[in-house]
């Protein structure tokens, strides 16, 4: 009972790891319909730019929440500067074009973004140094950092936040507005540029803190980093319905539960034919049944919840 | 699809292979004088961030032949002048083969390298198609001497060598009842991981668990979890330090008492880095003797730091032994052809620096000791060594 208790809490906080990075994705897909294959390098980007920012503090004698806190200050404007440089570069060039032809130079942005930390930060694995206390909590058994329950906390805030943001906000009306018809919102006044880049900006925002939370969480962070967490996250927010905020998070979690059950148990209720390496297997599957069933994903992406 | 092209390869490499050896042959049978010059190329990285153990097994093979050329080698009646010849490979497995075409050119006798396997192994397809002898100091990984090759041996222990060893000190030393075994799906952890299974199973230990991981993933805490609640007293794992330091902290958030026992992978400073405090007690082994252990050692490091002028950093008796493995074989041949010198390499039986050195059909190290290395304050010291047939030393 407490080991399955044990794996609902590693799934779901797995999960709000996924989905922490699939809200950055979702903002960008709601409004522009592009997936943006980057998302992860941006993600990889902030965690690297905050373990700079982090190391040259470490040892100064500031308390590790407020380091940490720095290091996400820091990650922010360079990760914010990123996304406004590749909508502005790599997408908004192609704005009209073929819908291949962003998604390929999606791809083409994320090896970019790879080889440029590469240069900067070197192919080295990184360790990241423990800012937050360590010692876990007992719940009924099961164990919990306060790393991860902040990363719970950060991920429902965040969704909440964005959740606002997009239905109480006049920015957020504009993003709707966007999304539904940039054509006619340009019509209506919306300068529809603006928000595309003011949308990507928040997306990297959104990524530079995913980036150093699942970094404090590891305590490592890597040039490729960005690659899985980006491609987990992408199906956490397909599988949720993409375009929707709430359908990240909950794709996330139930992403995260399935990969925990999963390889906690495939090899018992297999008899030892399949074990756990055959977890993300298992993830696809779950996946491709939600899509056969329903194709939009299990909230669906209603075009006035996109965003 | 592919299993009939390497096959085909093989065939041609080797009739390339006893082509070289005839010329060869032809070519040493006209050098006569009355002192020889034999050449033994050294191959390293001796510029760019691992050019301090590249230095060391050079420094290394320069004692080797000195020691030699002092020693008065005679062979087939005529006095033996050794000359070694560094080269620069860079770490780089490109400039690898640039520079073991060089030495082939240059008609070494024979030559002590790589240090990196990523480098030993294409570039032993050019000292096997010229019938060069090469005894890299340092390259652990088995594909070395698994290409087919004669003409590859290697003064230390292969990786496939530290499973069975590994099993053996987890049942001896530490007494290992029920073990937990993951691996990282790759060819080096699965290898290390087998290895290690079967042997402990053998011993009747309970293998209470065999979990799977990727070389990319950095969550574990599913497997863990599921590990934990089968309460191993050890947990395996096969594969590298930037799996295994995270793992080890997550290991530690779940409060599982279990050691964490794994290979060369992870006995690394970084995986001290990245486990942080979690990484106290963990242990893992590297091939060979620690160097102030080996039965030569401390005349060896002594004789080193008075000529060089530094410390042994790591490869450098290794290195030092292989040139004596040539001088060996040749007084034995009585000959410096590499076609009758190769062999004789073969059946080498002799103790070196780093102990008794003999090689198996493939060019091995038979009986390759293991050291085990436990963390303690932060640091990795070593614990205990093991040899593959099971004496202790």
């Amino acid at each position: 009972m407490e080991i399955l208790l044990q794996q609902i809490v590693n799934g779901v906080v797995l999960g709000a790891v996924y989905a922490l990075v699939a809200l950055g994705y979702t903002m960008v897909y709601g409004i522009l319909g592009l997936i943006n294959f980057a998302h992860g390098e941006v993600v990889m980007v902030g965690a690297l730019t905050a373990l700079t920012a982090i190391n040259l503090l470490v040892g100064s004698g500031l308390p590790g929440p407020v380091i940490l806190l720095i290091g996400i200050l820091a990650a922010a404007p360079v990760c914010l500067a990123v996304g406004y440089l590749m909508e502005r570069i790599a997408y908004r060039p192609l704005r009209n074009a073929p819908r291949l032809a962003p998604l390929i130079t999606a791809i083409g942005v994320s090896i970019i973004l790879q080889y440029l930390a590469v240069l900067i930060w070197g192919r080295s694995y990184h360790a990241y140094p423990e800012l937050l206390p360590t010692a876990p909590f007992d719940l009924f058994g099961a164990r919990i950092t306060p790393t991860q329950i902040l990363i719970l906390v950060l991920a429902t805030l965040t969704m909440v936040g964005l959740l606002l943001l997009v239905h109480k906000t006049r920015l957020g009306r504009a993003m709707r507005a966007t999304a539904e018809n940039p054509g006619i919102a340009r019509l209506m006044g919306v300068d529809t540029d603006r928000i595309v880049s003011i949308t990507f900006m928040l997306g990297s925002v959104l990524g530079a803190l995913a980036g150093v939370m699942v970094s404090v969480n590891y305590s490592i962070a890597h040039y490729q980093m960005g690659f899985i967490l980006g491609l987990k996250a992408f199906t956490a927010a397909v599988l949720g319905g993409i375009g929707n905020l709430g359908g990240a998070m909950v794709g996330g979690i139930l992403l995260g539960l399935i990969e925990a059950l999963g390889s906690g148990y495939i090899g018992d209720l297999t008899g030892g034919v399949f074990g756990s390496n055959y977890r993300d297997v298992f993830a696809f599957f779950v996946l491709i049944l939600v899509l056969i069933f329903r194709p939009s994903g299990l909230l669906g992406e209603k075009l006035a919840d996109r965003a | 699809m592919r299993f009939p092209v390497v096959v085909l390869r093989f065939a041609v490499l080797a009739a390339f292979a006893l082509a070289g050896c005839g010329k060869q042959a032809g070519e040493q049978a006209t050098s006569s004088s009355d002192e020889v010059v034999v050449k033994i190329g050294v191959a390293s990285p001796l510029t760019g961030p691992q050019s301090h153990i590249g230095q060391d097994i050079k420094n290394g093979a320069l004692l080797g032949a000195e020691d030699i050329n002092a020693s008065g080698l005679v062979i087939a009646g005529k006095k033996i002048k050794f000359e070694i010849l560094a080269e620069d490979d860079e770490a780089n497995p490109t400039k690898a083969t640039t520079v073991a075409q060089k030495l082939v050119d240059a008609k070494v006798v024979g030559v002590v390298g790589h240090f990196n396997s990523g480098a030993s192994i294409p570039a032993s397809k050019i000292y096997a198609d010229a019938g060069i002898p090469q005894i890299s100091p340092s390259s652990t990984n088995p594909k070395y001497t698994q290409q087919g090759y004669k003409t590859t041996f290697r003064v230390v222990a292969n990786d496939d060598q530290q499973g069975p060893v590994l099993g053996r000190f987890a049942v001896a030393k530490l007494a290992a009842k029920n073990v937990a075994v993951i691996d990282d799906s790759t060819a080096y952890g699965q290898g290390l991981a087998n290895a290690f299974e079967a042997t402990v199973k053998a011993a009747g230990v309970n293998i209470v668990a065999h979990e799977h991981t990727t070389d990319k993933d950095t969550d574990f805490a599913a497997i863990l979890t599921n590990i934990k609640g089968r309460n191993p007293d050890l947990v395996f794992f096969g594969g590298i330090d930037t799996q295994s330091g995270p793992m080890s902290k997550q290991m530690k958030a779940l409060g599982i008492q279990a050691k964490l026992l794994g290979g060369d992978g992870m006995q690394t400073p970084n995986f001290i880095k990245l486990a942080g405090d979690a990484a106290e007690g963990a242990m893992a082994s590297i091939p060979g003797l620690p160097k102030d252990k080996m039965p030569g050692g401390k005349a060896f490091l002594d004789k080193f730091k008075a000529k060089f002028g530094v410390d042994v950093e790591l490869f450098a008796p290794m290195g030092y032994d292989a040139v004596f493995v040539f001088a060996d074989a040749m007084k034995r041949a009585g000959s410096t052809d590499p076609v009758k010198i190769l062999p004789e390499i073969a059946k080498t039986n002799f103790n070196g620096v780093i102990g008794p050195i003999a090689f198996d059909e493939k060019g091995d190290l038979k009986s390759g000791p293991v050291t085990v290395h436990v963390v303690k304050g932060g640091k990795w010291e070593a614990l205990e060594t093991v040899t593959p047939d099971g004496d202790k030393k």
